[in-house]
This record gives structure tokens, sequence and C-alpha cells, in this order.
């Protein structure tokens, strides 16, 4: 069977920045070009990782590439980053680390140096996670043909039994709960981004989530509904994933979304709506109504959930569509990420 | 945050909206002028907490939406042009000319930056010295003084590879042409806060007596436009034309005649195409002959391009409040932010992408 | 039009042009801001910044008006 690529070349005869950044367009190319290609059910169920069952254990398996520029930022680097997002996806699925693979795409002519400091870096990460990178790759092009240095790191981990984590089981009454203040990591990259510069205390949060996630589904168990992780699209195009995927409708209460001030400024100089803002080492949690609290009180007592926080609710009205309760009382509904959010001046 | 925070708080929200609804007696039509007007009453949900008497019309204050087409192909043909770089305010690189926009230029490589303001350009040019760097300069009044700066500098300095490709536009103008239209419906307006912190208020004062309407200048947060609503609906409901400040903390009625100054050194007022509505009589500011070494226009020799617009766009209508965006048959089917007929879809202060983004579809 | 956003005038200075330029603050993040427009503002002053020039200084004075006005149809209501 021949593969006929389904994306009318009319409309994008070319792959646009916006194809990667985790809204519409992305969930597009997934849709209509990799899913249909690589179609089978693990795939399809579309959370950060694939569950697989071998030999009556569940085993989680996720990927993910970084590509992120600069290299070095305030509070990391492409290395760390690297490790800790996808131990991150496993955690989403609820499991714990097993092995990670590194795959290295280097430039011609990238500084020895940095990626000493970027090796570095992966090793002391993978060290406080307790998860050993077993098997990689190394791959150089002529210069000009690749950013410096990409990243593919590959994972895998082990699924407690009565750990049930999918995007499909949000279910109405749910409460959405949050490990801390929102839009931190995309801010703390603008601000050493070339003609956006502004002067900021601001680290980004980039952090290893599996041992908060143990916590949440010691106290939380089965009620822990779904786990993600709001990267790339932010929050909102996180919460319009699982909506859509789950046929719940989700509200929002904007007053009780944690921000910080500086987040907050930066985030109103050049236009940006926090809620679609990259973040790391933040998770989402669907828990079942009557556990919420329980839950957000083990989140608080772990160092990465001090500033946790109830941020909405599932509902079985408007199904797959996020509404915002805004801060003055308002409705609005929150779309997902249209294309690239570039910062706006008027 | 300090003057933003205070501008958002529900009980007093409350405390507004209960005010306006006790106000109103009958139907009213107003109009908020500025497209970031428009993007806080939608994210607010401002819209659904009015009584159902007053109409809101959103106008024309979106310069990205206003730009013209032949400029948006211009940019792009610079955008592609070997040793030139193409810097500009991020809201204009998704806005679509007649075959692609800036966004796609850079995709095939074609060096576009964003910057967050003009003398960033100028500093671009200054660490490029082998480069052309043209700027962009989009804006309504606001940021005149700011472009105009950005040139005022480059002359000073002696920067011989900089320039801009100069669309900006004034809002007075557009503002009769809405009100001498023979359908219009419009019966009080909000004006825009930052436009008439530079330029003050004086201009209107005009306008208002010879259309007998009331003009509030307003500001940008939630309590602004609900107090600036609230005025205009008390005038309108105690019969009173004239213009009243609501943004009484920034905008003044002289406005800042330092920028007045400067704006008025660099440029002059010119007849300028507003995409969409057609050549509006005074509607735009050039560059004074002094600096015209400083046009792109004419330095590049960039000829009138045949500008292409879609069929199906009805920008004009929308940016002139003749029509919602739910009205225009292509909204949400043909014409998305993916795939915008036109500038209001893709521009964050478009009425199309603001109905569009926050659900007023329905 | 556009976002014009408050910020704290925490530093200014000359540049060497002379065109006066300073550090503003917006709730933590500090960005560099062009102050010719507004030649009477001191530090500690907050500015409205457009595109990175401040375009006004604002008047705290006046910008209580509003809460007055709101007291004033909160008593409406009660009155």
């Amino acid at each position: 069977m021949t593969f006929q690529c389904p994306i009318p070349i009319s409309e994008y005869p070319t792959v646009l920045l916006a194809h990667g950044g985790g809204g519409k367009l992305t969930q597009m190319l997934i849709e209509r070009v990799f899913l249909p290609a690589f179609a089978n059910p693990a795939l399809e169920i579309l959370h950060d990782g694939a569950v697989l069952e071998i030999g009556g254990a569940r085993l989680a398996f996720t990927t993910d590439s970084f590509v992120v520029s600069p290299i070095f930022f305030p509070g990391g680097d492409i290395g760390c980053l690297a490790v800790h997002g996808t131990v991150n996806d496993l955690a989403m699925c609820g499991a714990k680390p097993l092995a990670l693979s590194a795959g290295f795409i280097l430039e011609e002519g990238f500084p020895m140096e940095d990626l000493c400091r970027v090796v570095e870096s992966m090793r002391e990460a993978a060290a406080r996670v307790g998860v050993p990178i077993v098997t990689g790759d190394t791959k150089v092009v002529d210069k000009g043909k690749g950013d410096g240095i990409f990243i593919n790191t590959t994972g895998i981990g082990l699924i407690p039994p009565g750990i049930h984590i999918s995007p499909g089981r949000a279910r109405p009454g749910d409460l959405i709960l949050i490990n801390g203040a929102i839009a931190v990591h995309g801010i703390a990259i603008m601000s050493v981004r070339e003609g956006l510069e502004f002067e900021s205390t601001l680290l980004s949060d980039t952090a290893p989530l599996h041992d908060l996630v143990g916590r949440i589904l010691e106290v939380g168990g089965d009620k822990i509904h779904v786990l993600r992780d709001p990267t790339r699209g932010g929050v909102a195009s996180a919460l319009n994933e699982i909506a859509t995927r789950a046929r719940v409708g989700i509200v929002l209460d904007e007053a009780s979304i944690p921000i910080w001030e500086e987040v907050k400024g930066a985030c109103e100089i050049l236009g940006l709506d926090p809620l679609y803002v990259a973040n790391e080492g933040k998770c989402l949690a669907f828990v079942a109504r009557d556990k919420a609290e329980e839950v957000l009180e083990a989140m608080r007592a772990h160092p990465l959930g001090r500033e946790a926080a109830i941020i909405g609710e599932v509902v079985e009205e408007h199904p797959g569509q996020v509404i915002l309760r805004s801060r003055i009382g308002g409705k609005r509904i929150v779309e997902m990420l249209s294309g690239e959010q570039l910062p706006r001046i008027c | 945050m300090k003057f933003v925070d205070e501008y958002r708080r529900e009980e007093d929200a409350r405390k507004l909206i209960n005010a306006i609804h006790r106000l109103v007696t009958r139907p009213w039509t107003i109009m908020e002028v500025c497209g970031g007007q428009t993007h806080t009453i939608l994210k607010s949900g401002i819209d659904h907490l009015l009584p159902p008497e007053v109409t809101l019309l959103h106008g024309p204050g979106c310069p990205v939406c206003v730009t013209p087409v032949e400029l948006i192909d211009k940019a792009i043909a610079l955008a592609c042009t070997p040793g030139v770089i193409l810097s500009s305010f991020g809201d204009m690189l998704r806005v679509p000319g007649s075959n692609g926009d800036l966004l796609s230029a850079k995709a095939q490589g074609g060096d576009v930056r964003i910057v967050y303001s003009p003398l960033d350009a100028l500093r671009l040019a200054q660490k490029n010295p082998d480069k052309e760097v043209v700027f962009f300069a989009v804006g309504f009044e606001t940021t005149a003084p700011a472009n105009a700066m950005a040139v005022w500098q480059a002359k000073q300095m002696g920067v011989k590879n900089f320039s801009i490709l100069c669309a900006q536009v004034r809002v007075p103008p557009a503002i009769e042409l809405i009100l001498s239209d023979p359908y219009n419906k419009v019966q009080g307006f909000i004006a825009a806060g930052h436009v008439c912190t530079v330029m003050g208020y004086w201009e209107y004062e005009r306008i208002a007596e010879k259309y007998r309407v009331p003009i509030v200048p307003t500001g940008f947060e939630p309590l602004d436009l609900l107090q600036g609503i609230y005025m205009v609906l008390r005038a309108l409901e105690e019969g009173r034309w004239g213009v009243e400040n609501q943004y009484v903390r920034s905008v003044r009625r002289e406005g800042n005649v330092h920028a007045q100054k400067l704006m008025n050194a660099v440029f002059q007022i010119c007849d300028r195409p507003w995409r969409g509505i057609g050549t509006v009589r005074g509607g735009g500011l050039c560059l004074r002959p002094e600096f015209s070494e400083f046009d792109a226009e004419k330095r590049f020799g960039l000829q009138d391009i045949k500008a292409l617009e879609s069929a199906f766009c009805i920008a004009g209508d929308i940016l002139q409040g003749k029509k919602k965006p739910y009205e225009c048959p292509a909204f949400g089917r043909e014409c998305t932010p993916e795939h915008p007929l036109g500038a209001p879809m893709v521009s964050s202060e478009g009425a199309c992408a603001a109905y569009y983004q926050y659900g007023r579809g329905q | 039009m556009c976002l014009g956003i408050p910020g704290k005038v925490i530093s200014i200075e000359e540049n060497p042009l002379g065109l006066t330029m300073g550090k503003v603050s917006f709730g933590g993040i500090v960005k560099e801001v062009c102050l010719a427009y507004v030649p009477d503002v001191k530090v500690g002053d907050y500015v409205v910044v457009h595109v990175g020039f401040a375009i006004s200084k604002i008047d705290e004075e006046q910008a209580q008006a509003m809460f007055e006005f709101l007291e004033q149809i909160g008593n409406e209501v009660r009155g």
C-alpha cells in the first residue's frame, strides 16, 4: 500500500515553524501525516508516551527531540532539558523511568567545550533522577546544516499495577491541578532571544517530575485520571488536547492560575498570553473530585509543588471546549494555539 | 503589577457593570476604535456582560489590518533580496500578502527578524554594516514617535544602511470616514487611549461637534473599558456630545507635545490606501523630503506591485463595523488563523482573530 | 493604539548621542526604554511604554479618579 501525502500540497507545500509549535498545525501534521502512515492502537492513544504490554508488565515508551535555542539559557541547557523532558513524558504515563537513550546530531564546527558542557549537564541530570543513559548515537552534519546541536532522547519506564493514566480518562467532576506557576520556561528563553532581550532574574523551571508524580500516585492511586506536562503550546494547548480526546468540557478559573509577577510583566510587554507559553517542570493532574484536596496537599508538601493550585474542573457541557472564567467574571473560549505565538506589539 | 492589577478587580467590574445596566434605557450602538480594546473586551468577556440594548461595533484601529497589501508584498520582496535584513514587529509576520506572508518568506530563506522596538532595528543596522536593514514601520500615532525617533537618530548618527518601509496611519480621518457614511449606525466612540496619549484629544473635539457624537478616550484594562463604555452611554442617555476623557492617568488634552514635535519634524500627513477600505484622505504619515533617503521604497526603487486580494475577504466591512466577523461566510471555514484570507484574522488585534480565538463564532 | 504597559523607572541616563534612556521595571522584568518623550520623569515614576518608548508619565493623582468614581457609583446604589 503506498502512502499518499494527505495534506493538500497547495495548502502547505513546505513545513512551517508553526508545524512544531505544539498547536493546531502540529496536531494537523500528526493526524494527517504520521498517524495514518504508522497507524496502530498504541499510537492512537496519543499520550505523552505509548504503553506496551510485554510479558505481563506494562512499559511506557517515549521519545522527544530537543532543538532549543539558545542552548544555554537561564536555569538550564539543552542537555538537562533533554533528560528531564523524556523522564517527564514517562512520568506522565505513570511510569518510573528505567533507562534513556541519547542521540546527538552535531553541526560541524560546534565547539567541543560546549558539547562537553551539555554532556556533563545530562550526566548530572540523569544521575539525580537515577536513570542510566544506556545507549546512544552520534551524527555530524555539514556546517550550516544543523543549528549547533540537536538531541533526541528516548526512554522506557515501568508502570506500576493499578495505575491507568490516559487522556481519555478525564471525566466530568474531575478537578484540574497544576504543581506551580505557569509560563516560566518560555519567558526565561525569551529573555535571552535576540531581538527580545530583557533583564530578568527568571530561571527556567526545567525539572524531573517523576518523584512528584510518584507521590501524587501514592496518594491518589486510581483516582488520578490524567497527567500531562504542558510544554510547547502551553497550558491552553494541553487542556484542549485532553478535552478533545476525552470528549469533555473544561472550565478554567483565571484568578486561580498561579503566575509570577515577572512572568506577567514579560507577557504584558511582549503581548503574549501566558496560557500559550511553554512550561517545563510543570504537570497538570486531572483528579477525581473526592481526592483532589488530599492530592493538592501532597503536592504542596513536595519541593516541586509548593505553589500547586486547583485551576479548573471538567464538566459535561461544551465537550471538547475549554472555557475560561476571566478575572472580572466574564467568559471566553480558550482555543488551541494557532500558529506560532509571535510577540505582538500592536 | 501596579497600574495593571487594580484595573482588573472583579468587585469593581461588577459595580461598573451594574451601573451600566441601571443607566441604559434604550438601544445604543457604540464603537471601540482600537483593536487592543476589542481584544480586552473579548478576552475578559465584557461583551457578554453588557445589557442587550448595547451593541458594540469594532473599529478599524488595527494598524496591522489596514496596512495595504502592496506594502506587505514589498516587504516580502525586500526580505527575499540578498543583503537585506527586513525587521518588523511580530504582528506583521503572518499577514497575508498577494502570495504568502513574511513568515513563509522566512521559511524560504528570506532574512526576516522580529524586533521589539524601532531602535532595535537601528541597532541591527549598526551591527551589520555590510547589510541593508529595512524596518517595516507600521502603526498608528502611538507608534509614530518611536518610528520617527529611529529615523531621526539614523540621520544624526549618519547610519547609511538603515531605511523604513513606511506604513504609518492616522485615526481621525478613519473616524470621520465612518461617521460620514450615510449608513453609519455608530452613535458614540470609545477612542484609542494610547493614540490620544500621544496626540491628545483636541483633534476629536471638532469631529464630536460636527457629527454630534460623544467620544471618550479610554484605556485598555477591563475597568477602563467598562468606565469608558459607561461614560459614552451616560452622554448618550443625557443627549450630550463632545469629548470626555476616561484615561485621565495617561491622556491630556494637548497630548505629548515632545512626541508630536519629533513626529512632525520627520513625518508629514499624506493620503494612504487602507486595506479593505480604500484611499483615506489624510489617512497616513510619510517621510518629509529631508528624510527621503530613509524611505525604503525610494532606496530600493520598489515598483508598484499589482496586489491580489482574496475575493472572499470582507475585511473592509469588518473594519468599519458594518459586519461582525461571524457574518462573513468564510469565517472559520476557508478563513482561519492557520490560513487567513485577510489581515483581521491574523493580527492579534484583528476583530476576526479575536472572535475566532475567544469563541464568538456562535 | 496598541500595547502600552505601565512600568516603574529605576534608572535614567543619557546615551552618547544625548538621547535620554532608562531602565524600566515591569513587575521585575527590566527593559531599556527611551525616555526622550517624558523629559520631566524621575526615578520611581511610572510611565506607559510602547515599543520601547515611554509615551506618558502616569499621573498617580489622576489614577485615583477611577476609584473615587467607583466609590460614587457604589454609593448611588446604597443611597
